[in-house]
């Protein structure tokens, strides 16, 4: 997995609440049997006409944010179907930073996997970075995950929270199976408790 | 004296390999099903790094997402990238040696009607699914949930998988349901009171007397959506009829094992003074027969209501409810039930189960559908299907002009050639109304299979009341 240590680029506001990772990535593209190449096709339905003209109004068509390393969004930010694709697809456009006041759990754990930081913050504080994201492209954020802060492109610092193991992970680059296959003797162990205690399994 | 426990911390405190100072922990995995949309990356991945899978014997595939439903679909008629995929999974159970159902098994259907059907969901086991509707199987007593890819590569490798504990959350149906009131108004009932971000955090109980009066297929019904409610599964505990519904199924345990089991089911159900962080009651006579308006499932309302303005509503949600009103074609104010449909979708993980198909059955036998509608019943296994042909009521489907056809996930989530067309509506017994879930600018109003029976036969929303 791609290390996150810290990051500077232009934040894309996206102030829509329960942005769903239907719209994230809308089924046709989940046929792939790649995790590559998705980033095109991120957002597809508000992105594209249905003759695959970009629609000029879309936050990611802009030529203030076509660069976009950093999302700000609204609350229960990528909420829905399981699909990894989402993030599959957020990273492959170059987006390594999701910013919004609450994230729905399955794309929040499937963010870690794949190198992207989530950052849920209280309203107020996304409604400081959305503003702050809203300015373009000249308007740059840095993410210090070591510190875990947010520095806008005024100079105010934001701090977060975040999971000790999983920053351990993401500022190392830590692929979780490798982790838990140090583990292989408690697994073994449990199983063989199992025989006994729940024999049907 | 141990601490009161609720039915999750049982199942969590029987499952737990490792846990780390900082509560990391390690969870083992019962039961691992897998489907052909996403899972090829995470076989890939095992080929990659020389792994195999660690418990094939408790993994099982079938593919849902992609198959056709029509009749014809032994001859082909997958587009090509669908059948690489269904293809990548017949290699991938072949190559790993794990349980699978291919297309051509009548035992073929939704997964998450597949695993209980057979026996393979159990009472008090971990059951893991790429796929978000996992929650079905907290029906059993069983903590479920949905995983992404790389989590699935995770499971597959290691047979486990690393949690952090959530919260726990009580939400009681109390007493009676009212007549034309089901499974699916209370789970609908329940996010539209909550808002899908209120579980978040959460494993939610369901209880009550209304859970308890419901059958398994009603149960499976209400988990099935704890995950439209933000949680991370819906459990709701064992009782007499989990075990009969259990028994002598095919995977189920036999003879002595039986015993053993149902010694500990026995035991799966929150201790009277359990902690719990979060409590939300709801009054069963309270719950109207449901359909939602907008694009999340948290916009529900009484078929009786109105469609509401942006202005009801606070925060966020005023640019939402906007936005989704005009994406769904509706007019503030507009009774819901004079919104004219195209489409009924009778089937999914949520409402495709034998139970489902005699509720809509029930409504519609003797009757027509109104002229000019396209309307279509997925069963959602081969063998709920042939019962429901076994019943005769597949006949009733085909007479009064539904199309009646083979099992898949379909118009739930249109991945095959099920599919609105732009601004086109329909009643549907799914589980998401997502903006172009069911096809690009399709619109979609979620409610229980007797309310899209009954929307069938007058072409648009309906009491089902009025028709009862």
């Amino acid at each position: 997995m791609d290390k996150f240590t810290t990051l500077t680029g232009i934040a894309a506001p996206l102030p829509l609440i329960n942005v769903d990772t239907d719209m994230i990535i809308p089924k046709q593209f989940l046929k792939t049997i790649k995790r590559e190449g998705l980033g095109v096709n991120l957002f597809d339905e508000m992105r594209y006409d249905r003759e695959g003209n970009e629609v000029p109004d879309f936050v990611l068509n802009k030529p203030q944010y076509r660069e976009a390393e950093i999302l700000v969004g609204g609350d229960n930010f990528g909420c829905g179907s399981s699909r990894e694709h989402a993030p599959w697809a957020i990273k492959d456009f170059g987006i390594r930073c999701v910013i919004a006041p609450s994230f729905a759990d399955i794309f929040f754990n499937n963010c870690f996997k794949n190198g992207i930081l989530p950052i849920p913050l209280p309203q107020e504080q996304v409604d400081i970075l959305m503003k702050d994201a809203e300015k373009g492209a000249n308007a740059r954020m840095t993410i210090d995950l070591e510190n875990q802060e947010i520095t806008t492109s005024d100079g105010e610092v934001i701090k977060f929270e975040i999971d000790p193991f999983r920053k351990h992970c993401l500022l190392n680059g830590l692929d979780d199976i490798g982790l838990t296959l140090e583990k292989a003797a408690a697994i073994d162990a449990y199983e063989t408790g199992m025989e006994q205690s729940r024999p049907w399994v | 004296m141990t601490a009161p426990k609720t039915l999750y911390d049982k199942i969590w405190d029987a499952h737990l390999v490792h846990e780390a100072e900082d509560g990391t922990s390690l969870l083992y995995i019962d039961r691992h099903l897998v489907h052909e949309v996403t899972s090829p990356q995470a076989f890939e991945g095992l080929r990659m790094s020389g792994r195999s899978v660690r418990a094939p014997d408790k993994t099982i595939a079938v593919p849902d997402h992609n198959v056709p439903t029509t009749l014809d679909r032994a001859n082909g008629g997958m587009n090509e990238e669908s059948r690489i995929q269904v293809d990548a999974l017949d290699k991938n159970a072949k190559d790993f040696g794990i349980h699978y159902y291919p297309v051509s098994d009548v035992r073929q259907g939704i997964v998450h009607i597949v695993g209980p059907e057979n026996g393979w969901t159990l009472p008090g086991m971990t059951v893991v699914c790429g796929d978000s509707h996992t929650a079905t199987h907290g029906a059993f007593g069983a903590l479920a949930h949905g995983i992404g890819t790389s989590e699935v590569e995770h499971v597959l490798a290691t047979q486990t998988l690393i949690q952090k504990k959530s919260k726990n959350m009580k939400v009681e149906i109390t007493g009676k349901l009212n007549p034309g009131v089901t499974a699916k108004d209370i789970t609908l009932s329940v996010i539209g009171a909550t808002g899908t971000a209120g579980g978040t955090g959460y494993v939610i109980e369901y209880c009550g007397e209304a859970i308890r009066d419901l059958s398994m297929e009603g149960r499976m019904t209400v988990c099935n959506m704890a995950i439209e409610g933000g949680a991370r599964a819906g459990l709701i505990a064992p009782d007499e009829k989990t075990f009969d519904y259990v028994k002598g199924r095919a995977h189920a345990p036999k003879g002595a094992q039986w015993e053993a089991a149902m010694n500990w089911w026995k035991t799966l159900y929150s201790d009277d003074d359990a902690h719990w962080d979060k409590v939300v009651t709801i009054k069963g006579e309270d719950i109207a027969p449901v359909v939602t308006w907008g694009t999340s499932p948290e916009d529900v309302l009484p078929i009786t209501a109105v469609v509401p303005a942006p202005e009801d509503f606070k925060g966020g949600k005023v640019e939402a409810a906007k936005r989704s009103i005009e994406y769904m074609g509706l007019t503030p104010g507009q009774k819901l039930s004079d919104v004219e449909i195209d489409t009924v979708f009778i089937g999914s993980c949520t409402n495709g189960r034998i139970e489902d198909l005699r509720a809509a059955a029930a409504i519609l036998k003797g009757k027509k559908i109104k002229e000019g509608l396209r309307a279509m019943v997925v069963p959602g296994s081969g063998l709920v299907r042939a019962q429901a042909e076994e019943e005769g009521l597949a006949e009733i489907f085909i007479d009064a002009g539904f199309e009646w056809r083979l099992a898949g996930c379909s118009m739930c989530l249109a991945m095959n050639p099920d599919q609105l067309a732009p601004g086109e509506r329909c009643a549907s017994t799914s589980n998401r109304n997502f903006e172009g879930r069911q096809g690009y600018k399709g619109r979609t109003h979620l409610m229980s299979p007797a309310m899209a029976a009954a929307a069938a036969v007058t072409g648009k929303l309906t009491d089902v009341r009025d028709l009862q």
